[in-house]
């Protein structure tokens, strides 16, 4: 059906983005991001995680909180303050967790690009220095955004074939 | 955006793979490994640093696990040891295929809510 593909860049050495198109407007799209019933649907996060709890404040120094719940009952709960919301088109927050596991606070912009009725999303996350971007890397987060993944990626090949051998 | 390894701890392997991986002057080592062994006086070439500082990079890649040394041979010359790599980058793989999967979720779920927008439309047309 669609043909998007989720691109994973590190625009500078404190941040790491998202980007991925998808074919609708952007005020659905926003929706889905904003709307904790529309949230719910979709998930947002790894598939062996439900998010079970969708608390959103959805103004200027208003709250979010989610609680996702994962299959064998462990908890994960984020939160964070909106810096920012300009509906449909950009949202700033601040995201923590509860049991942090990097030090200060992340910081994410989502914007939503519409051209053609297809709607480019685009999340920027922003660490407090390139250290704690690190750390998020190498923890897990999308390490494959930075850590030199595009170029492990032009490795790749040549890696997979001795691997092989 | 919450991170994509919440709630499961990297296995130390891995671990020591990204950390590895973060240094340019080590990946520029592995990239001409890939093409062949080398010994560490032809590693430090053509970089502009002294050999005990390439030395140090080389302990790193080794303690990962990604490259090592025959301890007979005279050059001792270093080779890749493709395997955490790869294993490094399906991990990764994986996690951006978990993003993606969300998003495929979205997609349903936007068709969903053009369908229910069309039809709502259509009846107000009537």
């Amino acid at each position: 059906m669609s043909t998007a593909t989720l691109q994973v860049t590190t625009p500078s050495d404190r941040e790491i983005a998202l980007t991925r198109i998808f074919d609708a407007p952007r005020r659905l799209v926003f929706d889905c991001f904003t709307k904790p019933e529309l949230l719910k649907r979709w998930g947002l996060g790894p598939r062996a995680w439900t998010l079970t709890e969708c608390e959103i404040d959805l103004r200027v120094g208003g709250a979010w909180r989610f609680v996702m719940t994962k299959t064998d009952g462990a908890e994960m709960i984020m939160c964070g303050v909106y810096r920012e919301i300009v509906g449909p088109e950009r949202i700033v927050q601040t995201e923590r967790f509860e049991k942090p596991w990097y030090p200060g606070e992340g910081q994410n912009t989502t914007t939503f690009v519409e051209a053609g009725g297809k709607t480019t999303l685009t999340v920027m996350c922003l660490y407090d220095s390139q250290e704690i971007r690190d750390t998020v890397l190498k923890s897990g987060m999308e390490s494959g955004a930075s850590v030199g993944y595009d170029r492990l990626a032009e490795m790749l090949p040549t890696f997979a074939r001795e691997a092989e051998s | 955006m919450q991170p994509f390894g919440y709630g499961q701890s990297i296995p130390d392997q891995l671990n020591a793979t990204f950390m590895a991986l973060a240094d340019p002057t080590r990946r520029a080592i592995l990239a001409r490994l890939a093409s062949g062994e080398a010994s560490v006086t032809e590693l430090a070439e053509p970089f502009a640093m002294t050999q005990p500082a390439i030395s140090k990079h080389l302990k790193v890649l080794e303690r990962a696990g990604l490259i090592s040394h025959q301890r007979d041979a005279q050059r001792r010359p270093r080779r890749l040891e493709a395997k955490p790599l790869a294993e490094a980058a399906e991990w990764l793989e994986n996690y951006r295929k978990h993003w993606e999967a969300a998003f495929e979720r979205l997609d349903l779920l936007l068709e969903e809510l053009k369908a229910a927008e069309l039809k709502a439309k259509r009846k107000k047309g009537k």
